[in-house]
């Protein structure tokens, strides 16, 4: 590739975010034109469905008096720890099973039996154990995110080609060098799939944990606000989730485009 | 030359992949015969005999089941090897000048020697202009000069090639056969080239294996006696043409590709 063509691909694929920007905040007008309409004709009260203004003006008070950043704070706490502790110990997992026919074959069966038991039906157990604290919550997360990272992580680690391990090893590769020239960095993509899932998937896991553990964060703000029928809160807090998980899923994206620049193909969009 | 210990000694070697059934499939049996130091070998044989398998014991990648194969000259162990595959097999998460110092960098050798070695590799292999490109942008010419510098750079003992250039257009293969003669004066390294082609066979190699079908033994070794420095032209010569017959005869009749 010269240059020339180097700056016509750069030049494109700006052209195409903010393209999709614009398509973003086009569909986003619309949809608050809808809503606003629907208000304004079947004359809803604000319980039922509050109006866009009254949604902004009750996030802006939630925000000048400390509740929204609070709860926020503890939801993104639960979100990212489980999000830590279930995708470092399902990448831990997966590699292993990716290695070990065998003790896939032995696992695999119970792995995929746990994924038929809803999150929601054990999370009452979780906070019976382990409280109504961060901790129960950040292993709700963690169950949740584990699955997607772990199968992300075997399918990747398995696509790495046989003909670069012979490579490596006619080379007197150590196992350590093995994992860090090639099986991390072909492995990555199909990695950061998973991962980029799981973060969306550990913001449900916390708020399924304050609902059922009423103390504090986003969840918890909702169940309160419905109580009071207070449904502006109610909305302004779904919004927050809303931005939270974006935000994640947005930072996998990014990591995405950083580590994964070489896949991009030239010429064409990354996806 | 001969005077010299071999590099390799291979000594009824025999390779077993177990299967199911539990019969096993014999893909080498009762193989022996001496790599030289500095000699190009060339192994032909029917597709499907062992000639891969052949490879994979040499590189240590796979173990003898029956015989031995042991390196005189390296009483403590194995010769370190380059292997080259039919497809280039580079890292398409790394530019063609980090392909190209991945051995040297497993060996710890540091960056700014592995990179000056990297650049003169790929002044060598005509590659200039490349170091910072990424494998897709290469054509599949390009890619397996890529490979080759990959296989020479740490200056193996031994260079393991198996069927490299099969892959590649007619011009661009007879390209490449140059530059590895090239390549091969200048570094004499140790050769052992895996090919379908009786042409590229000869204008190549000091001597040919031919293998039997599976599973594999020694048909026929031929010396060949052609001058060097060689270019591709010899191959019109007659004695060249003799060479070519007995080759062809020892395969079986069927004809391989020219
Ligand atoms: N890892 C393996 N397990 C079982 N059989 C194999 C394996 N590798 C090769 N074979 C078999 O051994 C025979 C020789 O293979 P190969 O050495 O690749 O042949 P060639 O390179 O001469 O075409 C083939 O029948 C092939 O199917
Ligand atoms: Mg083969």
């Amino acid at each position: 590739m010269n240059l020339a063509q180097t700056r016509r691909t750069v030049f494109h694929t700006a052209r195409r975010s903010r393209h999709r920007l614009r398509h973003a905040f086009l569909s986003a007008a619309v949809a608050l034109a809808l809503w606003w309409g629907l208000v304004r004709l079947f004359h809803l009260p604000e319980f039922l469905l509050p109006t866009p203004e009254e949604v902004a003006l009750r996030g802006w008070q939630a925000i000048q008096d400390g509740t929204l950043l609070h709860h926020t704070w503890i939801t993104l706490q639960e979100v990212l720890s489980g999000l830590a502790l279930g995708a470092g110990s399902a990448t831990v997992v997966g590699y292993v099973l990716a290695k070990s026919r065998p003790l896939e074959r032995l696992l695999a069966p119970y792995l995929v039996a746990s994924q038929s038991v809803p999150v929601v039906a054990i999370a009452p157990l979780l906070i019976i154990w382990f409280g109504t604290g961060l901790l129960a919550k950040t292993l709700i997360c963690a169950l949740i995110v584990f699955f997607p990272v772990l199968v992300n992580t075997v399918v990747g680690i398995r696509s790495v080609p046989e003909a670069l391990r012979d490579l490596l090893r006619a080379l007197d590769a150590t196992p350590w060098q093995v994992i860090r020239y090639l099986e991390i960095p072909a492995a990555l993509p199909v990695f950061l799939g998973g991962l980029r899932i799981g973060a969306t998937l550990s913001v449900i896991g916390a708020v399924v944990g304050e609902f059922v553990a009423t103390d504090s964060g986003l969840g918890f703000l909702i169940n309160l606000a419905r109580g009071r029928y207070d449904t502006p809160l109610v909305f302004v807090a779904v919004f927050t989730l809303i931005a939270l998980a974006l935000a994640l899923y947005g930072s996998v994206l990014a990591l995405e485009h950083h580590f994964l620049a070489w896949q991009t193909p030239s010429g064409k969009p990354h996806r | 030359m001969t005077s010299l210990p071999p590099l390799v000694r291979v000594r009824h070697l025999g390779v077993v992949f177990p299967t199911e059934d539990g019969l096993g499939l014999e893909a080498i049996r009762d193989l022996s015969f001496e790599i030289h130091p500095q000699e190009f070998l060339a192994v032909v044989g029917p597709s499907g005999c062992g000639k891969s398998t052949l490879l994979r014991v040499l590189a240590g990648l796979l173990e003898a089941t029956r015989g031995e194969v042991a390196f005189p000259a390296h009483p403590q162990g194995k010769p370190q090897v380059g292997l080259v595959f039919q497809k280039a097999n580079l890292m398409p998460w790394r530019s063609v000048l980090r392909n190209i110092t991945l051995p040297l960098e497993l060996q710890g050798v540091p960056r700014a020697e592995a990179d000056s070695r990297g650049r003169a590799m790929i002044a060598l292999m005509g590659l200039k202009g490349f170091a910072n490109a990424l494998p897709r942008d290469l054509s599949g010419g390009m890619a397996q000069r890529v490979a080759l510098a990959r296989a020479l750079i740490h200056r193996p003992d031994l260079l393991l090639l198996d069927e490299p250039f099969t892959a590649l257009d007619a011009l661009t293969r007879e390209r490449l056969w140059e530059e590895l003669l090239h390549i091969w004066q200048h570094e004499r390294t140790t050769v052992v080239m895996v090919t379908h082609s009786v042409t590229e066979a000869l204008l190549l190699a000091d001597r040919v294996l031919v293998l039997t079908q599976r599973p594999a033994h020694l048909q026929m070794a031929l010396p060949v006696d052609l001058p060097r420095p060689r270019t591709a032209d010899l191959r019109y010569t007659p004695h060249f043409g003799r060479l070519a017959r007995r080759l062809r005869e020892a395969l079986g009749g069927h004809t391989p590709r020219p």
